[in-house]
């Protein structure tokens, strides 16, 4: 009986793995926030990641911070941004979406455990007013660690 | 010395698909377990003038204020008592004992009947204990911060709100289906909802979000 040849196995694996390792650190924006999250029990977890769209808010991290202050900043996609324009940017993402996804939109409010309720209820206002209503403050588990 | 062709033996290149396999299942572990978790929460409507001229009234009994001030202080205003300072760890039991009033206290919400039922693709689906079931559906917790107050003392607020439901809902579970809310299927979560309300009102004291 003729052997299999599997000689091209590995290199077939290898592109499965380049493949993941380049697809997955693309998706990952650049966060120019510092920020601290709180700590929770008895959360849920985030069931699918492209319906989700992150906002951050905190203070602009060192290599920033001369250029941005240290005051509380929102961060969206990739620059800093004022409270007018969390409504816009959260009504462009869902129209980038897929239909099944914009149903089940949800925003992930990454902010440090620092910032003021101000800016927290301005930016929820905003996200009221783009019918963006499912929202998760995002947090780590107490129990671990 | 030699003549002819020397053959040169070709590597042993079959552990190579082993080793790969296991870097891909190590990334694909790693990439899944940096899942965000978080705290879900549900916005009210976007606000509507007719809703901030006729406010649903609210009678006292029926209704909890959590405030946590600028001093990230927290204060409980609960029907006609006087305001009074709690701590965050006593929050949730403080909330739980609120939505149940198992004891049928006067001050706290009344309870009333009321069918709980969900209904999926004409089938009618209802608790195994019965159709209607005394409830407290029209308590509200107003949760009200000040522009100050620090959004870790607000979270932990929250989750100890939306923690008291949580619990309810599990316990009501054990109840009823004799095992936790995770366990059960969707059609007996979504009755679980239906019977504790997350009935939680933030922002304007008035407009109520949630609903389950």
């Amino acid at each position: 009986m003729p052997e299999l040849n599997t000689s091209s196995l590995p290199d077939l694996i290898f592109s499965i793995l380049f493949f993941f390792m380049i697809v997955t650190s693309m998706r990952e924006e650049e966060v120019k926030i510092e920020f601290k999250l709180p700590k929770g029990t008895g959360l849920s977890k985030i069931e699918r990641k492209t319906a989700v769209v992150n906002i951050y808010v905190g203070s602009p991290s060192k290599q920033y911070a001369a250029q941005f202050g240290t005051s509380t900043r929102i961060q969206l996609n990739d620059r800093f941004a004022s409270v007018k324009d969390v409504a816009p940017f959260v009504a462009n993402e869902r129209a980038d979406m897929r239909q099944a996804d914009q149903a089940i939109m949800k925003v992930a409010l990454k902010a440090d455990q620092d910032v003021q309720m101000g800016i927290m209820t301005d930016v929820k206002m905003e996200l009221r007013r783009a019918s963006a209503l499912s929202l998760m403050y995002s947090a780590e588990d107490r129990n671990k660690q | 010395m030699g003549k002819g062709k020397r053959k040169v033996p070709g590597i042993n290149a079959s552990s190579t698909a082993d080793i790969s396999f296991i870097l891909l299942i190590f990334f694909l572990v790693v990439t899944s377990m940096n899942s965000s978790t978080g705290l879900n929460v549900r916005l009210p409507e976007p606000p509507e003038d007719e809703d901030l001229q006729n406010p649903p009234k609210i009678k006292k009994r029926n209704s909890l204020i959590v405030l946590v001030n600028m001093d990230n202080k927290i204060m409980v205003t609960q029907g006609e008592k006087a305001p009074y300072e709690i701590d965050v760890t006593e929050l949730r039991q403080l909330a739980k004992e609120f939505i149940t009033n198992n004891e049928n206290r006067a001050d706290y919400p009344e309870k009333h009947a009321e069918d709980i039922v969900f209904e999926e693709g004409g089938v009618e689906h209802v608790l195994p204990s019965g159709r209607t079931q005394n409830v407290t559906s029209k308590h509200v917790i107003s949760l009200q911060t000040h522009r100050g107050t620090n959004y870790n003392t607000y979270f932990e607020v929250s989750n100890s709100l939306y923690g008291a439901y949580d619990d309810l809902r599990d316990e009501l579970a054990q109840r009823e289906y004799g095992k936790p809310y995770k366990r059960l299927d969707e059609t007996q979560q979504m009755l679980c909802r239906l019977y504790y309300k997350t009935m939680i009102s933030e922002a304007e004291p008035r407009s109520i979000g949630g609903g389950l």
